[in-house]
């Protein structure tokens, strides 16, 4: 049997309302997935060390503060400069459409926002890592 | 779905039978309202003396564009105010530092120093207005930099009336923005507490709230049970600081919240009132019965926003709202329908308040109190909802308190399963949100409030210029008596008024406090 798909979970950012990254950890780890989460208030340069450091393939950001545009690209510039950017990064949370075109122009493979379903979410993991 | 396989149970899984009749309430006895223990409401008359205040959550970008919607709402009939900080301002950060990067009045206002909040209540006389705050970890410095400028309006501490949020317990439990360990931290709220009795007979210090346990996923029993211990919490610290129950605890407040399942909503409030007015008297010695009343705000539940067809959202804040009022709220708050996405815009704040005042004006639901007092059905679910909060609490109580049961995760792992069993039955099917997994289609977007980078610059700006301008070396000579008096016991709350007074900033503050006080890292629970 191959290898579990490795994902880390973060939430960046100053805010703490948590329940959507920990719903996704949960999900993610039911649909036979590894699965770290690393707390609150991360700063792109820990995300990235620890995406480095747990091997993951994935990395998903929970950001419902509105502050993605500054965090976000800072978490894909960092990832390219360390030779990452195979690591697929994808975004949950209170996204604008306008926003999330942006985003995935820069780099971020996909943007769940509001009412996303959990069976899609774990779909385009396994689909982004080839393991359909 | 064919009725025979269908199970009937509330949001929070509690079976409901086929119907219910007079069985329902053996060996009862209700009470009536206005008398301990206050189940029908604390008021004999309730809204035919006086209605809910109408009380919108609200901030964003500059003080001085919040200051702005704050004279709006005013204008357009809102009754008190209610501030939104932003996450820097929450997490004691001034909008220049690091950590405030992309974060600057994005969810609410900045303010950073008291200079910050002169502006953001300019031509607001705050004998007036009564003014709720939503801050918790810096609670204490915040509320300085208000009792500042009531002194610079001339307005005697003693009128001021309104609410610190100031809930420190449930950012532990649930919302998770803290700064400090749970110790200090406690002794901050005590602080403002043992402060609020001596000098502000008509503030609340404090509004123990559910609403955010409930937002981060947890069951209406879990959201009263696990606010309720924390209200107990607040009274044994403010007992052992050498306070009389009787002198704090009618300024103790509670904020719930209004979410979607009818009845339940109802039951819970009804509830809250009995198990806290039986809790004081019996558990904490209060002695006056007629000072033991719960009175709470009430806000409807943003997690049940959508934002798939959001003017559905009109709608659910409706009926939300409504148990609210047939719960016998003191204030409420209706969420406005563009806030699945953002901060809300004018257009729909505006419809928000708008549906309270037709609640309020136009229904008739204010004109029996407790109107639903007696139905079968919602005494029966009263009665549940009590009995499965007083299991909780009594497990608390077991734990030694809801400091070791926070430390232990115990409220945290509780929430995120229940949190999790919901997300799952959205998924199933098995719980329907119109317009997201049933009867789907295509939107039109709506137009919706946009926050730029310019309120971080502007903030800067002027941060710089009050630390060239003020006198520094007074500052620094206020911060090291904060310092000091943290370190002992004094009460702190002398010491932040003469911090504020100097114009140190918020950050500045909250770093002398990090210094004494260190910092809280939760370990997770998933």
């Amino acid at each position: 049997m191959s290898q579990p798909i490795r994902v880390l979970v973060a939430k960046p950012g100053l805010d703490g309302h948590d329940r959507g990254a920990k719903v996704i950890a949960r999900a993610l780890r039911d649909a036979g997935m590894e699965v770290i989460y690393t707390g609150l208030r991360q700063t792109p340069e820990m995300i990235v060390s620890a995406a480095l450091q747990e091997d993951v393939q994935v990395i998903g950001l929970s950001i419902l503060s509105g502050a993605h545009n500054a965090i976000v690209p800072r978490v894909i510039e960092l990832l390219r400069e360390k030779d990452m950017a195979d690591v697929k990064v994808i975004v949950g949370g209170i996204i604008p459409d306008e926003d999330a075109a942006a985003l995935k122009q820069q780099g971020v493979a996909e943007v769940f926002q509001p009412g996303a379903s959990l069976e899609g979410i774990v779909g385009f993991i396994r689909s982004a890592v080839g393991r359909e | 779905m064919k009725t025979a396989e269908r199970q009937f149970t509330t949001i929070s899984g509690v079976p409901i039978e086929p119907v219910y009749g007079p069985e329902a309430l053996d060996g009862f006895h209700l009470g009536e309202p206005g008398e301990f223990p206050y189940t029908r409401g604390i008021h004999r008359d309730m809204y035919r003396g006086r209605l809910w205040t109408m009380r919108q959550f609200s901030g964003f970008a500059t003080p001085e564009e919040t200051n702005h919607r704050y004279h709006y709402l005013l204008e357009q009939g809102q009754t008190g105010l209610s501030v939104a900080f932003d996450l820097p301002t929450l997490m004691g950060y001034d909008a220049d530092h690091a950590m405030s990067e992309g974060e600057v009045g994005k969810c609410g206002a900045s303010v950073s120093s008291l200079e910050d909040m002169e502006i953001l209540f300019r031509g607001i006389p705050l004998d007036d207005v009564t003014v709720s705050m939503t801050i918790n970890s810096p609670a204490a410095v915040l509320w300085a930099m208000y009792l500042a400028v009531a002194e610079q309006q001339g307005v005697d501490w003693s009128r001021l009336s309104g609410t610190l949020q100031n809930d420190i317990l449930k950012e532990y439990i649930a919302q998770k923005e803290y700064i400090f360990p749970p110790a200090p931290s406690m002794r901050l709220v005590t602080d403002t507490i043992e402060f609020g009795a001596r000098h502000t007979p008509r503030f609340n210090p404090i509004s123990i709230s559910g609403y955010h346990i409930r937002e981060a996923g947890s069951t209406a029993v879990q959201e009263l049970a696990f606010t309720l211990r924390d209200g107990m919490e607040y009274v044994h610290w403010a007992q052992e600081r050498g306070l009389k129950i009787d002198e704090f605890a009618p300024r103790l407040s509670f904020f719930f919240n209004a979410h979607s399942d009818f009845f339940e909503e109802i039951a819970k409030y009804r509830a809250a009132r009995k198990i806290w007015a039986e809790a004081m008297r019996d558990r904490y010695g209060a002695e006056n019965e007629r000072r033991l009343k719960l009175r709470f705000h009430a806000q409807t539940a943003g997690c049940s926003l959508t934002w798939q067809q959001p003017y559905n959202n009109v709608v659910r804040t409706a009926l939300e709202a409504l148990s609210a009022v047939l719960g016998g709220a003191q204030s409420l708050h209706t969420n406005s329908l563009d806030e699945a996405f953002a901060l809300p815009g004018e257009h729909a704040v505006t419809l928000a308040l708008r549906t309270q005042q037709v609640l309020a004006y136009e229904s008739g639901v204010t004109a029996a109190p407790d109107p639903l007092g007696g139905s079968y059905f919602l005494e029966k679910l009263t009665e549940q909802s009590e009995g499965a909060a007083k299991e909780y609490i009594r497990q608390i109580d077991e734990m030694g308190g809801m400091l070791p049961a926070i430390e232990r995760g115990f409220p945290q792992s509780e929430i995120a399963g229940a949190s999790y069993r919901y997300q799952r039955e959205v998924e199933s099917g098995e719980r329907v949100i119109v317009g997201v997994n049933r009867f789907q289609s295509e939107e039109q977007p709506i137009e919706l409030l946009q926050i730029d980078e310019s309120a971080a610059l502007s903030q800067a700006q002027k941060l710089k210029a009050l630390r060239a301008r003020r006198d520094n070396r007074r500052v620094q000579s206020a911060l090291d008596g904060l310092r000091r008096a943290a370190e002992g016991t004094a009460n702190t709350m002398p010491y932040l008024l003469d911090a504020v007074r100097a114009y140190a900033t918020l950050g500045e503050i909250c770093d002398a406090l990090r210094d004494v006080f260190g910092t809280y890292q939760e370990t997770t629970h998933l």
